[in-house]
């Protein structure tokens, strides 16, 4: 019988030389994002802005943990790159375009990747010139991957591609989706015959569709695939290996600081409030109390998963207990400060702060989805525990 | 839970406990307080294994050792539900030999009290008052060692506890201790408390994971059975977390907890036993519930270090508070938190 004692989260400390990145980058954002209000500040890493991302590549803050022979960063550690992270979502900047690119897949294309793609694609992503998206999900196969029915058949000059996704995140930015699609076999196979090809969305019978969400926002596509004709170097990794490639990609997308930080502009935001005489009240500091004492120990479980990652291990399980509690976190604290907000009499509420509270509130539903639904996260742990 | 292999102080820890704070130990202790045999005799055991001492300095005859480094050892104090106060007994002695008292035999209590008109001193509620030789009592600014021998004794809510007063004689006879002036009882408690609650929370989580796998109904181990995968899920998530901040509140070279990290410490242990308590007994049924099983052992005890050295309340009080006084980024304050330099 599996047991948590598998499981290791041990006290971790980013190390120095990544720490102190920190000062320029906070140096760097506060200037940034001086004049962005707190409700654009809130959409953090699904906002979108190019000039930013261009601003980033050029500090040599994308890919910063790639080669240095591709125009990475010179292969700095991973801590390196949550530094970053971590004071790109606190400062809320808007670094959705080259989100996906930078955390999944430059790095995929390192790891999986042909010689030829990595010189290609990774440069690129490196300069803020090329933005990817990754097309898993399909129409009734949300969390169940197995079942994906695009498939990609081989010709003579590569492969043809027909099928939907769907619920993929900035489509309609990116030139490049890393599509999860069938290569061989029927879906009765499940993970069998899954391969991962490179999409370039510029391609005759490519067709993106935007879909708004319930806060006014399109980050979400519906993406087509009518005949679409691939290279042969459209492959990226072994045919037939796309679900362990992309097992593995998804420990590095749970445990991030984007699982604990999606709603902190909001809470820096009420903070600020709270401070004000007006403001304080002894309910608030005690949410604010309870917020804190959540989000410290998850952050720390955060960074010692990191430190599992670095060291080359693959902590699932761990991962999973990061993101199931975050996102737990990331929706309590929307709801929490409406109740204190609306429990007042106050009519001096500024504008602002309930205009970020309005939509952190519409997004936060997503914050359980994406990445894996909580349900699947609680499937996934109680595998780990031997149960399943 | 998570094992360190080497830690041999905690690993020292379990041997002990495991052989000598049995079930039974439990509540023999819990039903004859100081005066039960086997409350004399398990002290006995505890103090061969020199741990009561190890947070005083070499010269002083201990092991040197820092908080950061006993965590292990108050960890396993929860997992077996130990009934008497070896982590405040601890930290106890370390103060007694910083300040030059002479340090009584037996265990020490901790807690708040406060002198009266008469020159008397009194302490509303002492946890474990009924099993420990000792309280030191932080009364203001002062801190006093009194036996609790001849103290004037009442019973408390729970039985390991008591109200506790002595005279104005009884006052004088005592020693002073000099404790630097920033250090409160509260925060020290509470810190060697969320270990301990750390260590519980694992336990009864293993125990409902094995009973999970075990009990059968129709047809299957109820461990098949999604709502309760989900249910153990959870409570794993919990036993995470609390422990991560149990140690960020026991973590430093010193003796002197970080206040902050205590806070985080002690409300995410409190939030947890409470949500852990809640599934273990609805996984285990009405065998949880009776008295001869062992589950609610560790389950009353989750709630009685819930309600020591201040419950979540409290510290999100305290938590709040510093973060209301410092203008910036949560992200700032939650740094000062986590950032801890390793120890062991």
């Amino acid at each position: 019988m599996s047991t948590l004692d598998s499981l290791t989260l041990t006290l971790t400390r980013i190390p120095a030389q990544d720490e102190a990145l920190r000062a320029e980058v906070r140096a760097f954002l506060a200037e940034a994002t001086r004049d962005m209000p707190a409700h654009i500040r809130a959409r953090s890493w699904s906002g979108y802005s190019t000039a930013f991302s261009r601003q980033l590549a050029a500090k040599g803050w994308i890919g910063i943990t790639l080669p240095q022979e591709y125009g990475g960063g010179g292969g700095r550690s991973a801590f390196a790159r949550y530094v970053l992270v971590e004071e790109f979502l606190n400062f809320g900047a808007p670094v959705g375009s080259h989100w996906i690119a930078d955390r999944q897949s430059a790095p995929l294309i390192l790891k999986f990747g042909t010689e030829a793609q990595k010189q290609f694609y990774i440069p690129r992503v490196c300069r803020g010139e090329a933005f990817f998206c990754i097309g898993m999900s399909e129409p009734n196969a949300g969390s169940d991957l197995a079942s994906v029915k695009t498939r990609a058949v081989a010709n003579d000059q590569g492969f043809v591609l027909n099928g939907q996704k769907i619920w993929t995140t900035n489509a309609h930015h990116c030139q490049y989706m890393i599509a999860l699609v069938r290569t061989s076999g029927t879906t009765e196979d499940r993970h069998k015959g899954l391969s991962q090809v490179i999409v370039d969305l510029s391609l005759p019978g490519v067709t993106v569709r935007p879909i708004e969400d319930l806060s006014g926002d399109s980050h979400f596509c519906e993406v087509f695939f009518d005949n679409v004709q691939l290279g042969a170097d459209a492959l990226i990794g072994a045919e037939g290996q796309g679900w362990a490639q992309v097992t593995a990609e998804l420990a590095f997308e749970r445990s991030g600081p984007e699982r604990l930080y999606s709603s902190i502009v909001l809470f820096d935001q009420w903070l600020d409030y709270v401070r004000t005489p007006q403001g304080r009240t002894e309910s608030a500091r005690q949410l604010a109390g309870k917020v804190l004492t959540q989000l410290a120990p998850l952050r720390a479980m955060s960074v010692s998963v990191q430190e599992n990652l670095t060291q080359g291990a693959s902590p699932i399980v761990e991962a999973a207990l990061v993101k199931e509690l975050g996102t737990t976190l990331e929706q309590m604290i929307p709801a929490a400060i409406a109740e204190d907000l609306f429990a007042r009499d106050a009519e001096d509420v500024p504008v602002e702060l309930l205009l970020t509270l309005k939509y952190v509130t519409e997004a936060s539903p997503s914050f359980s989805l994406r990445g894996g639904t909580r349900d699947i996260l609680r499937g996934m742990i109680a595998r780990g525990l031997g149960l399943r | 839970m998570t094992t360190n292999h080497n830690d041999m102080f905690a690993d020292a820890a379990r041997d002990v406990l495991a052989d000598q704070c049995t079930p039974h130990v439990v509540r023999a202790i819990e039903a004859g307080g100081r005066t039960a045999g086997a409350t004399a005799a398990l002290w006995a055991q505890l103090e061969a294994t020199g741990l009561a001492d190890a947070l005083l300095s070499e010269a002083d005859g201990g092991a040197g050792l820092g908080l950061g480094q006993v965590f292990g050892v108050l960890e396993q104090c929860g997992a077996h539900a130990l009934p008497l106060p070896l982590g405040e007994t601890m930290v106890a002695r370390a103060l007694l030999a910083q300040a030059g008292v002479a340090r009584p035999a037996g265990c020490i209590a901790l807690a708040r009290g406060e002198r009266l008109a008469d020159g008397g001193l009194r302490c509303a509620l002492v946890r474990s008052g009924q099993v420990a030789a000792a309280v030191l009592v932080q009364a203001g600014t002062a801190w006093r060692l009194l036996g609790t021998g001849d103290a004037q004794a009442t019973p408390q809510a729970l039985a390991l506890d008591a109200a506790l007063a002595w005279t104005a004689a009884q006052v004088q006879a005592a020693p002073a201790v000099a404790v630097d002036g920033a250090l409160d009882v509260r925060t020290l408690q509470a810190a060697v408390v969320a270990p301990p609650m750390a260590g519980a929370l694992s336990s009864v989580f293993q125990r409902s994971l094995q009973y999970a796998n075990e009990r059968q109904q129709f047809g299957r181990p109820i461990g098949k059975f999604q709502a309760i995968q989900h249910q153990l899920a959870v409570m794993s998530e919990h036993v995470f977390a609390a422990r991560m901040a149990a140690q960020l509140g026991c973590s430093g070279a010193g003796v002197v907890p970080e206040r902050l990290r205590v806070a985080t410490a002690k409300a995410r242990c409190s939030e947890a036993a409470l949500v852990v308590a809640e599934l273990a007994h609805a996984i285990h049924g009405a065998i949880g519930f009776t008295e001869e099983y062992d589950l609610q052992l560790f389950t009353r005890r989750l709630h009685a270090w819930r309600q020591t050295a201040g419950s979540e309340a409290y510290w999100y009080g305290v938590a709040g508070e510093a973060l209301l006084q410092h203008p910036g980024m949560t992200l700032d304050t939650v740094r000062r938190i986590t950032d801890v330099d390793a120890v062991l």
